[in-house]
C-alpha cells in the first residue's frame, strides 16, 4: 500500500495533497530535498541517540561502557552483561520479572479493554435516564490525578490484606478507563445505527446486537485500545512500587530500579542490558502494530503522557 | 430516534396498556443502559468517587497507615502545608517543569509535524524514528539511562571533554538537574506530534495557494492559515500535556533516586506527595496534597477552557466568516 518506503514503517494513511504548493520541479539535485534529509537524519540520530547509547551499552564489557562511553559500538561485543543481568537479584532472575510483567499487561489489558468496549457501547447507543450526567462524569475522570485517589486506595487495600498481591493492581481495570471508553465512543459512532436496527428487525436483543454487530466493526479500535493498554501497563511504576515489596513480585519496572539503584551497582552492562531487554516487548508491539497506533492517536488524541 | 423507533416496530402496543407498557418499555431500556455501562460504574463509584471523598475526608485528619491512629485535625494538614519548606520547594519544581516542559514539548511537536507533512521518500519511516521515544519515554528504564547520559562519567560529559569543554556534575547541581528532566519530557513530542500532523494534513491546500497568489510570504501563511486553524488541537494539546506536567513521577523518581535531589530541585510534586504517604506514611497530609493538586488542575483546566473563546478557532467559525 505504500510502496517502496517499505510497508513496515507505514505509519500514516494515504497521501492527501502537501501543505506547500510545489511549483518548482527541478531535473537537477534537489538542494532542498539533500537538506532536508541530512537535517531530519542528523536530528533524527541525537534523538534516538540515547537508545542507541543504552543498546551499545548493553553489548560492552564492563571495563568499556564508561571509558568508551561515548562509543556507540563495542570494541569486544559481548553477551556477557545479558547472562549476568538475566541472574537479577536476591537469587530472584528476571525471568520472573518478566513474567510478572507479563501477567500484569495482559490480565489488565483484557480487563480494560472488555470493560470499556461494553461500558462503551452503553454510552454511545443506549438512551437511559441519567446517561448524559454520568458521560460529563466518566470525561471529567479523564483528567483525575492518580495521586487523589491512590492514598485512600491503599489503605482499603491493605486494611484488606491485599498488600502484595496484584489484586490491587488488576481489580482497578475492571471498571475499564475513561480514555479508551472515549475512544471506542468514537468509533460506534461512526458505525451506521442502521445495521443496529437491521439486527433488531431480526430479533436481536442489545446483547447480540453488541456482541456480532459492534465487536467485529470496533475491532480495530479495541487493537488498539488494547496496545496502549499493554504500553501504560508494561511501564507502570507507581502502583507496582506501593503495592509490591515482595521481590518476587516484582514487575519489571520496579525490579530494574531497585537493579540499578546507584549505590549497590557493580556492573553496568548488565543494567543497559536489562534495560533493553525491558524496552524489547514495547518496540515489537510498535513495529507490528504501528497503523493502528497512528490511528488511535490521531483519532482520540490518547497517549498524550 | 431510531431506537425509538426500533421499539415501536417490535412490540407494538396494545391499546389498553399502552401506558403500562410504555413504563415496562423505560425501564427495560434503563435498565439495559445501566447493565452495560455497569463495569464502568462500578470503577467509578469503588475506585473513583470513594477514593476521592475517603481522600477528601481524609485530608481532615492525622491518619497513619502503621499504627492506625486516626483524630480529626482540622485544616492543620494544610496550615501545615503552608510553611512545609519542602512543600513549597516540590511547588516550585513542579511549576518549573510544567511551565517549560509543555511550551517546549508542542513547539516542538508542531515544528516537527511541519517537517514531516510532506512527500518525500522516507517521511514514514523518519516519523516512527521520532515517535520511537514516545512510547519508552515515561518508563524506567529509559530514566535509568538517562540518569547515566548526565552522570558524570556519561556520554554528554565525554563528548564536551572531546570538544575540550568543561565538564560538570550535571545531575549534582540544583541549577542544572531539573532540566535533565524537562529534557525527558520534551524528548516524548511524539503523541502531540501526531495530532498536529493529523491536523495539518486536513488544512486544504488551496488556502495556501490562495494566500501565496496574494503574495503572503511562508511566515505569513504560518501564521495567518496554519496556526488559527490548528488552535482547536493546539487547545487540546495544552490541556493533556498540562495535565502530565503536574504528575509526572517516574523520571523525577528515578534520576534523583526517589529522593528529589539535589537540594530538592527535582522534587516534582508527585514525588513528594509518594514520599509522605508511602515513606512517611502521614496519609492524611498526602490526602491533603492529593486535593489542592487536583483544585490546581481544576483551576488551570478552568483557565485554558475559559480563555479558549478568546484564541481557539473552530472550522465552523470561519465558514461563517467567509
Amino acid at each position: 500500500m505504500t510502496g517502496s518506503d517499505g510497508a513496515s514503517l507505514a505509519l500514516a494513511p494515504k497521501p492527501t495533497p502537501p501543505m506547500w504548493p510545489l511549483t518548482r520541479r527541478p531535473r537537477r539535485v534537489d538542494w532542498r530535498t539533500v537538506i532536508y534529509h541530512t537535517l531530519v537524519i542528523a536530528f533524527g540520530f541525537v534523538m534516538l541517540y540515547p537508545l542507541l547509547w543504552m543498546i551499545g551499552s548493553s553489548f560492552k564489557p564492563p571495563d568499556e561502557v564508561f571509558s568508551t562511553v561515548t562509543s556507540l559500538i563495542p570494541r569486544h561485543p559481548t553477551l556477557e552483561n545479558y547472562v549476568q543481568g538475566w541472574a537479577g537479584f536476591g537469587g530472584i532472575s528476571f525471568a520472573t520479572f518478566f513474567r510478572n510483567s507479563l501477567i500484569y499487561s495482559v490480565v489488565g489489558t483484557i480487563l480494560v479493554v472488555s470493560a470499556s468496549a461494553v461500558s462503551a457501547y452503553g454510552f454511545a447507543r443506549l438512551r437511559f435516564a441519567g446517561r448524559q450526567v454520568f458521560f460529563v462524569l466518566m470525561l471529567l475522570t479523564l483528567m483525575l490525578p492518580i495521586q487523589v485517589q491512590v492514598v485512600p486506595e491503599y489503605i482499603v487495600f491493605s486494611k484488606l490484606g491485599l498488600l502484595n498481591t496484584f489484586w490491587p493492581l488488576l481489580l482497578p481495570r475492571v471498571g475499564g478507563q475513561a480514555f479508551f471508553i472515549f475512544m471506542i465512543m468514537q468509533f460506534i459512532r461512526g458505525i451506521p445505527r442502521e445495521l443496529d436496527d437491521a439486527a433488531a428487525i431480526d430479533g436481536c436483543g442489545e446483547v447480540s446486537i453488541f456482541w456480532r454487530i459492534i465487536v467485529p466493526l470496533i475491532s480495530p479500535a479495541l487493537v488498539t485500545a488494547a496496545i496502549f493498554s499493554f504500553y501504560f501497563t508494561w511501564g507502570d511504576f507507581l502502583s507496582p512500587l506501593i503495592y509490591l515489596n515482595d521481590p518476587r513480585l516484582y514487575t519489571i519496572s520496579v525490579a530494574l530500579r531497585t537493579f540499578s539503584d546507584p549505590a549497590g551497582v557493580t556492573n553496568w552492562g548488565a543494567i543497559f542490558a536489562m534495560a533493553t531487554l525491558a524496552l524489547v516487548p514495547v518496540f515489537g508491539v510498535f513495529i507490528l502494530f504501528q497503523r493502528y497506533l497512528v490511528h488511535g492517536i490521531s483519532t482520540a488524541g490518547l497517549a498524550g503522557r | 430516534m431510531a431506537s425509538v423507533s426500533r421499539d415501536i416496530a417490535l412490540r407494538a402496543p396494545s391499546r389498553s396498556g399502552a401506558a403500562a407498557s410504555a413504563r415496562r418499555r423505560a425501564l427495560r431500556r434503563n435498565l439495559t443502559g445501566y447493565l452495560f455501562i455497569a463495569p464502568w460504574l462500578f470503577g467509578f463509584l469503588a475506585f473513583t468517587l470513594i477514593p476521592i471523598t475517603a481522600s477528601a475526608a481524609l485530608a481532615f485528619t492525622n491518619f497513619n497507615v502503621l499504627s492506625s491512629n486516626l483524630s480529626f485535625v482540622g485544616a492543620n494538614n494544610f496550615a501545615t502545608m503552608l510553611s512545609d519548606q519542602r512543600f513549597w520547594r516540590a511547588v516550585r519544581a513542579t511549576l518549573l517543569f510544567a511551565f517549560v516542559s509543555v511550551p517546549l514539548k508542542l513547539a516542538f511537536a508542531l515544528a516537527l509535524a511541519m517537517v514531516f507533512n510532506s512527500f518525500r521518500r522516507g517521511v514514514y519511516a523518519y516519523r516512527a524514528a521520532y515517535y520511537a521515544p514516545s512510547i519508552v519515554g515515561a518508563s524506567v528504564a529509559v530514566a535509568v539511562v538517562w540518569r547515566e547520559m548526565f552522570g558524570k562519567q556519561g556520554p554528554l560529559n565525554g563528548m564536551l571533554a572531546a570538544f575540550g569543554l568543561p565538564t560538570t556534575a550535571w545531575l549534582g547541581d540544583p541549577a542544572t538537574a531539573p532540566w535533565s528532566v524537562i529534557l525527558l519530557a520534551v524528548w516524548e513530542f511524539g503523541s502531540p506530534m501526531l495530532i498536529f500532523l493529523a491536523g495539518l494534513r486536513q488544512i486544504p491546500s488551496e488556502f495556501y495557494e490562495a494566500a501565496a497568489i496574494d503574495g503572503a510570504g511562508a511566515l505569513r501563511r504560518f501564521l495567518a492559515i496554519t496556526i488559527p486553524l490548528l488552535t482547536p488541537l493546539i487547545f487540546f494539546n495544552l490541556v493533556l500535556q498540562m495535565i502530565f506536567g503536574f504528575t509526572v513521577f517516574t523520571s523525577a523518581f528515578i534520576i534523583s533516586g526517589g529522593t528529589g535531589a539535589p537540594l530538592d530541585s527535582v522534587l516534582l510534586y508527585s514525588l513528594y506527595l509518594y514520599q509522605k504517604g508511602f515513606k512517611d506514611f502521614q496519609m492524611g497530609y498526602a490526602a491533603a496534597m492529593a486535593w489542592a493538586l487536583l483544585l490546581v488542575i481544576g483551576c488551570c483546566t478552568a483557565l485554558i477552557f475559559r480563555s479558549a473563546r478568546f484564541w481557539v478557532h473552530y472550522e465552523t467559525d470561519a465558514e461563517a466568516a467567509r
